[in-house]
């Protein structure tokens, strides 16, 4: 009986999780062309403009993903071997590039043509804490300053 | 107020010093959207609920870092940082903090 739930939930989380993020990966890939015209960098300099006033703004962009029972698993019993964990590493990829979309988004509402010093930050929120290696969700928040063009100088 | 990651603010000039602002907040799961989460760890993809909350928290953190400062009298705080960190089970504090200054308009 348990094994029965246990091949159930891991078919449930092969099929789901698996549409799930070809799903988010192709609009998360759509959504970085449809930005390229704001580059997001993590200089703090600010670019050398002269005949126009800047302002910034502080923006910032946060994503909760969680892992699918399926990946989980196989992960779980990589752990016992060691290596490369590829199911861990593309729920990481997912959440850090969805974070700096969204972080653009909030840029493009300024008007902003570059985000500059920008930072990413992850944390794991782990369901249940009780079992020590367990990657539940992870937590990324990307923040950066916008930097628009303001009024023009004359010089 | 102005609020930047940078070490200053672009084209403006800092005139005083008000030294670090911060603000943090702490926050614990709720029992109904921690079920659903629950659910969606078999299924994978956007905790929503969690998003939202955590978004929530971080903008409180620094609603009270920016009133600190406009006690201070500050208009600008600059080189922000954020932080996460779990105190205990189930609840994670966010923090945020940077130092307030006061810039010409």
């Amino acid at each position: 009986m348990e094994i029965l739930i246990l091949v159930i939930l891991l078919a449930l989380g092969y099929f789901f999780g698996q549409r799930a993020e070809k799903k988010h990966f192709k609009s998360i890939i759509a959504r970085e062309k449809a930005s390229l015209t704001c580059p997001t960098v993590t200089m703090k300099t600010p670019p050398p403009i002269h005949n126009h006033e800047l302002n910034s703004k502080l923006v910032t962009g946060s994503v909760v993903i969680s892992i699918d029972y399926f990946k989980k698993f196989v992960a779980s019993l990589k752990m016992l071997f060691g290596g490369r964990v590829t199911q861990y590493e593309s729920l990481l990829d997912r959440a850090r590039r969805e974070a700096l979309l969204r972080m653009k988004e909030q840029a493009a509402l300024n008007n902003a043509f570059v985000v500059m010093n920008t930072r990413v930050e992850t944390s794991s929120i782990s369901k249940n804490s009780k079992r020590r290696n367990s990657v539940g969700a992870v937590e990324v928040v990307a923040y950066g300053t916008a930097i628009s063009l303001g009024k023009k100088i004359d010089a | 107020m102005l609020l930047t990651n940078l070490e200053q603010v672009p084209g403006k000039k800092i005139i005083q010093h008000f030294g670090l602002v911060q603000g943090n907040t702490i926050r614990a799961k709720h029992l109904g959207k921690d079920f659903l989460a629950g659910l969606k760890n078999i299924f994978g993809g956007e905790l929503g609920a969690y998003t939202e909350l955590l978004a929530e928290s971080r903008q409180e953190a620094t609603d009270r870092m920016v009133q600190q400062a406009q006690a201070m009298g500050a208009n600008a705080i600059v080189n922000i940082r954020y932080s996460t960190s779990s105190v205990a089970q189930g609840a994670a504090e966010l923090y945020a903090y940077g130092t307030a200054v006061k810039i010409d308009q």
